[in-house]
């Protein structure tokens, strides 16, 4: 399908972040978004609340995140294609909602703008510390997808594909920004209408009566309804059978969580998108995300100057994890390198996915501010040394 | 020949036994309800029924309406959601004392000051049913509970005073024991423009009312007759509940101010004009 022209303002842009979000967001056929104010997401819902009653869209400011991550589920059995934006102490209060989300298979998009922290931290400054509570922060077994945008041309691109993603898995996508990602100013593209893949909501050929919310095989993910259409359809929280009504025993927890978590594992290559640079011939790869990716590109030009063979892997998708490639990478290349604005998070996924087939080193940093490049430089030196004179030892052993 | 509950229609009887106790005051709630429904005459496919978590939570899951039972505290934001989506819906809100004015407090009253137009059922047992019998913020002071062992010692709220000064437009309580009239408030609260509340006291004879030796589920309904005082157009700053004291039932309050989406239309079509195309939902 393509995108409703109405919401799309063709043409070449000079847009922030944040503005991009929301003209990605519109261009995706999001028309419900609720919010509550946390820095340093608000330019996104402003622009949202001046653009959507123009364009038959609904904002409104909720009482707190949780309202907000539950309002818009609302929205989205009601009908509608909805996200909610925030930062990292709000997604905290999101997290049983995402679980809600997760469970009612509701395809819906979670902005975060990523902050220093924990707790209030640096409200103003960029950090990279929500990859996790984006990923396990609810109770439970469930999977999710999440985007890391690294400049406002893919703040666009990527909300549009948030929605997408949404749609096709029912699941709730995570669009993990930054606060460098979200002010910086630079040229969007924003195509037009016709040219705008955008994915329908998939609902049910089924008639009134017959229609069984969560029947599907493995894999398989269930067509919707909306409320108001004569279903007379029951949701619940509660595991439940393929009616939708509660299932309390152990048997029918299995067959409802397996179905959520292997949805989206089972379909993990479809979903996967990475970019890579000179990661053929590489000896060092770098690999990293969002802002991070941006200051590694410096860092690897400076390690190539020097002659050393650095490839770069970015993840835009950091949820599902790229493990597959990277296990395959992890044949020639001697290490990792991964930056990142947290004190470890993608790092100890990295590790995990190599496990100690190639060395494996953080560049850590608490947020605040991004990283020096010529940090990140050293360390591909030092990786490439070290796994030289591992490889030596190795050798004479 | 056997005769088929009327009200049999109106519920998923294929999840039937339900959970809720002998002489619970669910059973009675529903049936008030479903008859305000069928009096009020709206499209039932348009009615949509919102819980979250508790004995009363599970309210949505017996009805045979689209129906969600979402997560503890927070109908009342999903409801939001849905009615802004779609506008056409009646969405009704039923949930518990300690779900709606404990976990969910915070957003009972912004419902209510942003007059959204929903309706809310409270179903107030003065306890956490599905929890054990744990203190709420509507437990009267002295009762017992299994986290106030000793009695109660702080203040509860009184519900319709609450609802009135958050700006609700409609305001009644009634008993278990009142059917008639609660069915007539719940049908004139769907009816309304705006946020309309409903307080219905049930009893909850296995948990509440066995803690404070007020007998079982026919004790306390004979109680609430007895105790009960119907006074229409109250005070609602005098209506708040006392252990084994006075219950004023009544319709209290009942004005006409715009809703959330009338103020939505009036501030839009005047800033944008002939451009305003009137918002219909966004489906």
């Amino acid at each position: 399908m393509k995108a409703d022209p109405k919401g799309v303002l063709t043409g070449a842009h000079f847009l922030d972040g944040y503005h991009a979000c929301c003209e990605g967001a519109l261009s995706a056929g999001c028309r419900f978004v609720a919010g509550y104010p946390i820095t340093p997401s608000t330019e996104v819902v402003e622009r949202i609340a001046a653009r959507f009653p123009s364009v038959g869209g609904m904002f409104i400011q909720m009482e707190d995140e949780i309202a907000s991550s539950i309002a818009i589920q609302g929205a989205v059995w009601g009908g509608a294609k909805a996200m909610t934006v925030t930062s990292g102490p709000g997604l905290s209060l999101m997290m049983e909602h995402i679980g809600l989300a997760a469970m009612l298979e509701t395809p819906c998009v979670f902005v975060d703008v990523q902050r220093s922290g924990p707790s209030t931290g640096l409200p103003t400054m960029p950090a990279q510390g929500d990859m996790m509570q984006a990923r396990w922060g609810s109770h439970g077994d469930y999977e999710i997808i999440a985007l890391c945008p690294n400049s406002p041309q893919e703040c666009y691109d990527l909300t549009i594909e948030a929605f997408n993603l949404a749609e096709e898995y029912r699941v709730p996508v995570m669009m993990m920004m930054d606060e460098c990602v979200g002010h910086m100013t630079e040229k969007v593209i924003i195509p037009k209408a016709e040219e705008i893949e955008v994915t329908p909501r998939r609902y049910t050929t089924q008639k009134p009566g017959k229609y069984l919310p969560y029947q599907a095989k493995r894999n398989e993910i269930p067509p919707m309804v909306k409320a108001g259409e004569g279903y007379r359809f029951h949701v619940t929280g509660l595991t439940h059978d393929e009616r939708g009504y509660p299932a309390m025993n152990a048997e029918a927890h299995d067959h409802c969580v397996r179905r959520l978590v292997e949805k989206i594992r089972n379909n993990a290559r479809r979903i996967i998108r990475i970019e890579e640079t000179d990661t053929a011939d590489a000896e060092v790869v770098v690999v990293s995300y969002g802002i991070t990716s941006r200051v590694a590109g410096k860092a690897i030009q400076m390690a190539r100057a020097e002659g050393l063979k650095v490839g770069h892997l970015r993840l835009i998708t950091a949820w599902p994890f790229p493990e597959r490639r990277l296990r395959t990478l992890a044949a020639h290349v001697k290490a990792f390198v991964l930056p990142e604005l947290n004190f470890g998070q993608m790092f100890f996924e990295l590790q995990r996915v190599i496990e100690g087939k190639a060395a494996c080193y953080p560049v850590a940093h608490a947020g605040g501010t991004v990283h020096e490049p010529e940090v990140i430089y050293q360390r591909i030196m030092y990786a490439a040394r070290h796994s030289r004179m591992r490889e030596k030892k190795e050798v004479a052993r | 020949m056997s005769r088929i509950n009327p009200v049999n229609q109106y519920l998923r009887m294929d999840r039937m036994p339900h959970i809720w106790c002998s002489g619970c005051g669910l059973g009675t709630t529903v049936n008030c309800f479903i008859r305000a429904v069928e009096d009020c005459g709206f499209p039932l496919d348009q009615v949509a029924v919102v819980s979250g978590i508790g004995c009363t939570g599970r309210v949505a899951g017996y009805l045979k309406l689209d129906s969600f039972h979402t997560t503890h505290g927070r109908p009342i934001p999903f409801a939001t959601g849905l009615k802004l989506a779609n506008p056409k819906l009646k969405v009704v809100v039923i949930s518990g004392d300690g779900d709606l004015f404990a976990i969910g407090g915070n957003h009972f009253i912004h419902a209510a000051r942003r007059n959204m137009d929903l309706t809310v059922v409270c179903v107030n047992n003065f306890t956490y049913g599905m929890t054990g019998g744990q203190l709420t913020p509507t437990t009267p002071i002295d009762a017992i509970s299994s986290t106030s062992p000793y009695g109660n010692f702080e203040e509860p709220f009184n519900l319709p005073f609450l609802a009135e000064s958050a700006g609700a437009v409609y305001v009644a309580r009634w008993t278990t024991y009142h059917v008639k009239q609660a069915a007539k408030s719940i049908r004139e609260a769907i009816q309304k423009n705006g946020l309309s509340f409903v307080e219905i006291i049930s009893p909850c004879p296995t948990l509440y009312g066995r803690r404070n030796k007020l007998g079982d589920g026919l004790a306390m309904m004979k109680a609430f007759k007895e105790n009960s005082a119907i006074v229409n157009g109250a005070d609602t700053r005098g209506v708040g509940l006392d252990f084994k004291g006075k219950i004023v039932c009544g319709k209290f309050i009942d004005r006409e101010k715009p809703s959330f989406l009338d103020m939505y239309h009036t501030t839009m079509a005047e800033r944008f004009g002939p451009f305003y195309e009137s918002y219909e939902g966004v489906q």
